[in-house]
């Protein structure tokens, strides 16, 4: 069938600037240094993986630690060597080194360049219309200053003082004082210079991230046709770009403490009787600047992951996203209040009551655009044609995590019963639940939905129901307890509560986490042998197997460098058009124009064709094949 | 089956503006420049309020650094304004100025420190000194690699490179110098004001 399109025509300068070009590299140019978007964005998963499965492990050391205390652990001693004690117990200091890796693992090296270099150095290109990200180069050189610095992160788990051990906040003056803990020594050095690798890393990822997003855009990809994915990694990179720097700034002035002497955190401190030199600095001013980036590095991890969501929601449920403006304005809305919160994270630092009063109020408006987006996750899902693909239920758990987590913010929020709750087991519960596990749900739905696009093949579903309803299951056990452990007063970070006769009677509990901790980790090696299985045997994936809108299902089923082996396809409608009334199918892909649907059309979009051609500029036909 | 030819209006979407992804790259970089002398400033205004403060003397130098880097930001626009008008013999003295002032800028921080010794104010001590030469030191880390920027932009004019239509990277190293002598005012009288 021959069609003749005509093209009300104002500008020849639509088709692409520069002609594609297939791109013939060496193994080292194409899988190493590649500066191929696709690639970087494995390679920051693969790395993202390996990081989550140490993570993983060392959080398990320390729950058998506090799950079973008297339990002998020498079997372990061809792993930790040096770190069990001679009865086969997990030494004290190195409990408190597990605890810190454990976070800056999960928190920095999973959880941000995990997920955020995995999905937006992924998706950004291939789903905006680009050929690739603005700068290759530092795409590039954004993976390798994070190799970098997790090489030197790893390389502080082996050294004979310890790995950093003053918690993922290395408040000082514990982080700065070497004889304050022997993980504050080297392993604290080699802590700071991998994070101030990893925010370099993190600033080139962003900018590059940004400037793609917002001068890439391919023909007709207006703002309010953006993908709701889009909207987050953006608004992801914008927070970056603000709050890093801030870390940057915290992390420097403790150097200075540590290496040149200096006293910005350091006063009055007095060691076996004798003083310091250290006179005039102010501990407290370190946790302003930490939490000036760490409360916006907790939507830095949960933006990309709710963007995600929004996607695979809409997809799977065969209807539009309820509330497109609302969910870009709630995002927004939550980007901006990130930045001036911080302070709920410091309540008992002895600060003035009114000013708690203050960041009370703040923290708990930020509950509004919360629940909106909960409101909004439900609504699309409501009477939809629901597909329980396992990216789908992973995302429905990230909806059931944020709610459940985001009510305990809430307590938190109020600066009266934080004084009661904070630094217990309360706080580990909220922010597992609302940021740890919704985040690595988020990702881990990002995976089985982009995982065709990625390799080419499918995972294995039923594979994948097993691994979600285990991990979804053993979260909860292992999390749900925590509350009321910390209601009863056990605080975080502790070696051990055999010593209190009071916090016996948890014991149960205890023994409960951690065995729903070890059976959560075995059942991410299911999902492990999935995904690496599939790479290679996988069923061979269709051009766009979940039937989705949006633009990456366009490209062919292994996209080469450049994406689109010939134009960059043009856009017409928004990302949602899922079961529009009158439409043949239940989806219409984001590059068909209104012309070639008129069943469906609303009388407003056929108003668009109309204006569209009447506006006096020459007709041009031209006669192509249909596509 | 009848064989048809339809005649389809296809409705024709607009480009989405866009600017040169590298310049727009270049503001978030200072962006986040930004972003780190501000929370740096505020750490400074927060210690300050909490007392046990050493009031100090700016160096003198510092009165001259800051003139000599708000005359080389007029030397580096006029040689850009030169090389967008493609009068490109004055655009390669213009620069070498630029550079030159940069270097002297960067001495007179040295030297600036050294007065600051002389006073007995030291990196190490009291918070305030500390503050002073982190801010100072930190902008000048800046200054060095906005002079290795300059630098480049130097070749690439000697080897005729630079010309009207060809002023995008030479444009970056402007913005990002311009960038920088804002930030050193804004330093100063920060400075100047909270001591
Ligand atoms: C309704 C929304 C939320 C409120 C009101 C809220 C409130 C709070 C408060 C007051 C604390 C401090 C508790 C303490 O240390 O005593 C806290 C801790 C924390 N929250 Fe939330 N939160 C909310 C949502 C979130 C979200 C969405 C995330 C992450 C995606 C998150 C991540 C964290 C983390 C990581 C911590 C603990 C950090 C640490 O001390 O190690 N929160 N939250
Ligand atoms: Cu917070």
């Amino acid at each position: 069938m021959a069609t003749i399109d005509i093209h009300p025509h104002t500008s020849v300068e639509h088709h692409d600037e520069h002609e594609h070009h297939e791109h013939h590299g060496n193994f080292w140019t194409n899988y190493i240094f590649s500066e191929d978007h696709k690639v970087i964005a494995k390679q920051f998963l693969i790395t993202g993986m390996a990081w989550a499965l140490i993570g993983g492990i060392l959080s398990v050391l320390f729950r058998l630690q506090l799950g079973f205390p008297d339990a002998n652990l020498s079997w372990l001693k061809p792993i930790l060597g040096g770190w069990l004690t001679p009865e086969g117990k997990i030494d004290a200091e190195f409990y408190l080194a597990l605890v810190t890796m454990h976070g800056t693992i999960m928190v920095f090296f999973v959880l941000t360049a995990g997920l955020s270099g995995t999905f937006s150095n992924f998706l950004i290109p291939l789903q905006v219309g680009a050929r690739d990200m603005a700068s290759g180069f530092m795409n590039m050189l954004s993976y390798w200053f994070f190799f970098l610095s997790s090489v030197i992160m790893f390389i502080s788990l082996f050294i004979s003082t310890g790995p950093a051990a003053g918690g993922w906040v290395i408040y000082p003056p514990l982080s700065a004082l070497p004889q304050a803990i022997s993980g504050s020594g080297l392993g604290m050095t080699l802590w700071l210079v991998a994070m101030a690798l990893f925010i370099v890393s993190s600033l080139l990822g962003s900018i590059n991230y940004i400037t793609t997003v917002i001068n890439m855009r391919t023909t007709g990809m207006s703002f309010t046709k953006l993908p709701l994915t889009i909207w987050a990694f953006f608004l992801t990179a914008v927070i970056g770009i603000l709050s890093f720097p801030v870390l940057f700034a915290a992390a420097l002035l403790l150097i200075f403490d540590r290496s040149f002497g200096t006293s910005f955190y350091l006063s009055d401190i007095y060691i076996g009787g004798e003083a310091l030199p250290n006179q005039g600095g102010s501990p407290i001013l370190f946790q302003h600047l930490f939490w000036f980036l760490g409360h916006p590095e907790v939507y830095i991890v949960l933006l990309p992951a709710l963007g995600i969501t929004s996607e695979i929601i809409a997809t799977n449920s065969r209807k539009p996203i309820f509330g497109y403006k609302a969910m870009v304005g709630s995002m927004l809305f939550i980007a901006i209040l990130s930045f001036v919160v911080w302070a709920h994270h410091m309540f008992v630092t002895g600060m003035n009551p009114f000013l708690g009063s203050i960041f009370t109020l703040l923290t708990l408006i930020i509950a509004v655009p919360s629940a909106v987006k909960i409101f909004n996750y439900v609504t699309t899902m409501w009477k939809g044609n629901i597909r329980f693909t396992p990216a789908m239920l992973f995302s429905i758990g990230l909806v059931s995590f944020f709610l459940t987590g985001g009510i305990t913010g809430i307590f938190l929020g109020n600066s009266a019963i934080d004084i009661q709750l904070h630094d217990t087991y309360f706080v580990v519960a909220h922010f597992h639940i609302v940021m740890g596990s919704a985040s690595f749900f988020g990702m881990v739905a990002g995976i089985y939905h982009w995982f065709p696009k990625m390799f080419g093949r499918m995972m294995n579903d039923k594979l994948g129901y097993l691994h979600f309803w285990v991990t979804f299951v053993g979260v909860y056990l292992v999390f749900f307890p925590m509350h009321y452990i910390g209601i009863a007063g056990f605080p975080r970070r502790y070696y051990s509560w055999t010593n209190f006769d009071t916090f016996s009677g948890f014991a149960d509990l205890n023994h409960l986490i951690t065995v729903a901790a070890i059976v959560t980790l075995a059942a991410q090696f299911v999902f492990l042998f999935n995904f690496i299985y599939s790479i290679f045997r996988g069923k061979l994936a269709p051009a766009n197997p979940w039937e989705s809108n949006t633009l990456e299902w366009t490209t062919p089923r292994v996209p080469q460098h450049g994406n689109w082996p010939g134009e960059i396809p043009t856009v017409y409608r928004w990302p949602y058009d899922y079961s529009k009334p009158g439409a043949k199918e239940d989806y219409i892909p984001q590059h068909i124009p209104f012309s070639e649907t008129p069943e469906s059309n609303l009388p407003s979009e056929n108003e668009l064709i109309k204006l569209e051609s009447n506006n006096g500029s020459p007709i041009v036909v031209e006669d192509k094949k249909h596509h | 089956m009848e064989k048809i030819v339809d005649l389809r209006i296809v409705e024709e979407p607009k480009r989405p503006i866009a600017m040169h992804p590298k310049k727009f790259g270049m503001w978030l970089f200072l962006a986040s420049v930004a972003m780190l002398f501000m929370s740096l400033t505020s750490a400074y205004i927060v210690r300050q309020a909490e007392g046990n403060w050493v009031y100090f003397e700016l160096p003198t130098l510092f009165y001259v650094t800051s003139v000599v880097i708000v005359v080389s930001s007029i030397t580096l626009q006029l040689a850009f304004s030169a090389a967008r008008k493609d009068r490109l013999a004055a655009v390669k003295p213009l620069l070498l100025v630029t550079t030159v002032l940069g270097l002297f800028f960067l001495v007179g921080q040295f030297y600036g420190w050294k007065q600051l010794v002389a006073n007995s104010i030291y990196l190490v001590g009291n918070p305030s000194g500390s503050f002073l030469y982190v801010l100072t030191g930190l902008h000048a880390l800046h200054v060095v690699s906005a002079v290795v920027f300059l630098l480049i932009v130097c070749l690439a004019a000697y080897r005729g490179k630079i010309t009207s239509t060809n002023t995008a990277q030479m444009e970056m190293c402007t913005t990002y110098w311009h960038f920088l002598g804002g930030l050193w005012l804004y330093l100063f009288i920060f400075l100047l004001l909270y001591r």
